[in-house]
């Protein structure tokens, strides 16, 4: 057994209230458009019964707790919209994948790839 | 004097977040091709969409700090909204969609706060998005075991007479506090009162501005 | 002051969507407020039919949940505990 296996009580990243952190971080930024697409997907997609808000945070919380660090908030709400769509049979994998591509071939930022 | 859009600042003074001139990423890919498939698959439009949009743009702390001001006038509408603060607030004409709001009152003797430890859950169809510290490990982690300490670091000290109760936001409720009214306010009106109201003064990390300060 | 009701959280540590924080777990409270009932989120997590659960706004102090030496014991924490969470309980500091 490792050390980690013999301290492991179950407490998961997300579930952070009481531990020791540093100071509150000040910095503030405005949301971008994509981002404001993110969450306007999120409860259109909701509001329309595919998945729920706990379906939207089970996925953030399986997330490794890395996620946390690595990726922007709503980076990981995507993640999360997209694994809910996919389990509910909104779309499959092949339609997400093949449509990232064209995406991609688009254009070299988010602009030209989202067609405006 | 040269223009160079990546100094701008937003109207609210933060730095705008990178968007269109900036590289693509993965999931940016991602969140374009979801949204395509979705208009595609007829479970919504690019115009739903932007009015989803422009709705959460429209919501901002003005929208609470107007309700905070009629509860500091209106005794009856102050019984209403610590009653029942999701129906007193549509009464007033917010769009406030489902959400089911609690109102917690600031007095001489207790100073309320809100958090969510598990996630970052907040008022969002009263008071617009959260700020990011809001959504922050610290914020998070640390507001239910050393309140004081963090309400220390917005400025905010308390007397140790003062009862602080931290609202830990798990489940179906969201929450606003109402401030306490500053002194020397008797005679303003609503409109008045209502600029003294701030986003913190209404999560708990901040009071209402003194008048002097209007 | 009147703490009617003293409720104690479970101290189950399930994998999966639960709403209950792990540092209220095993902890001693009373009921501030009763709400609901709210389809249960570890069902609704996974895309189930959910069962309608009563949601109880759950008061502790510092002390209970931090210890003894929490420097300001008589400040509390508030949250919202499903009721298949909670189990009945003596007061915190009962004889």
């Amino acid at each position: 057994m490792t050390q980690d296996a013999q301290s492991f009580d179950g407490r998961r990243w997300h579930d952070m209230g009481g531990n020791a952190a540093g100071p509150v971080p000040t910095d503030q930024h405005d949301f971008s458009l994509w981002e404001k697409r993110v969450d306007a997907l999120m409860i259109i997609s909701s509001a329309k019964g595919h998945f729920t808000v706990d379906g939207l945070r089970r996925v953030l919380e399986d997330m490794a707790p890395e996620a946390f660090e690595t990726m922007t908030y709503y980076e990981r709400w995507i993640a999360s919209v997209n694994q809910n769509l996919i389990e509910a049979g909104v779309y499959t994998t092949a339609e997400l994948a093949h449509r990232m591509s064209e995406v991609a071939a688009r254009g070299a930022t988010y602009g030209e790839a989202s067609n405006g | 004097m040269p223009h160079d859009h990546h100094d701008h600042l937003s109207p609210s003074g933060h730095p705008y977040r990178p968007d269109d001139d900036h590289p693509l990423t993965y999931w940016q890919q991602m969140e374009i091709a979801i949204r395509e498939l979705l208009i595609e698959k007829g479970v919504t439009t690019a115009a739903e969409i932007n009015a989803q949009i422009d709705a959460m743009d429209s919501r901002s702390p003005a929208n609470g700090a107007a309700v905070v001001a009629r509860a500091w006038t209106d005794p009856a509408f102050r019984d209403a909204l610590l009653a029942d603060a999701s129906v007193a607030s549509r009464d007033m004409g917010f769009d406030i969609g489902p959400m089911k709001l609690i109102a917690v009152e600031n007095t001489a003797d207790v100073h309320n706060v809100i958090v969510c430890t598990l996630c970052s859950c907040y008022p969002r169809n009263l008071l617009g998005l959260p700020p990011d510290w809001y959504k922050s490990r610290a914020y998070r982690s640390r507001t239910v075991k050393e309140p004081r300490k963090v309400l220390a670091e917005f400025g905010v000290n308390l007397p140790d007479t003062t009862t602080v109760r931290v609202h830990d936001s798990t489940a179906d409720m969201r929450y606003i506090v109402i401030p306490a009214r500053p002194a020397g306010t008797d005679d303003w009106s609503p409109d008045a009162l209502a600029r003294l109201v701030t986003r913190d003064s209404m999560i708990g990390t901040g009071i209402a501005k003194a008048p002097e300060s209007v | 002051m009147a703490k009617q009701e003293f409720i104690r959280v479970r101290r189950d540590m399930p994998p999966g969507h639960v709403r209950t924080p792990a540092y209220l777990r095993g902890k001693t409270g009373w009921i501030e407020r009763t709400l609901g009932p709210f389809p249960n989120p570890e069902q609704l997590a996974y895309g189930h039919q959910a069962q309608s659960l009563p949601l109880m706004r759950v008061r502790f102090t510092m002390a209970e949940v931090w210890g003894a030496d929490a420097p300001y014991p008589d400040d509390t924490i508030d949250a919202e505990i499903y009721a298949h969470w909670l189990e009945p309980a003596e007061p915190p500091n009962a004889p």
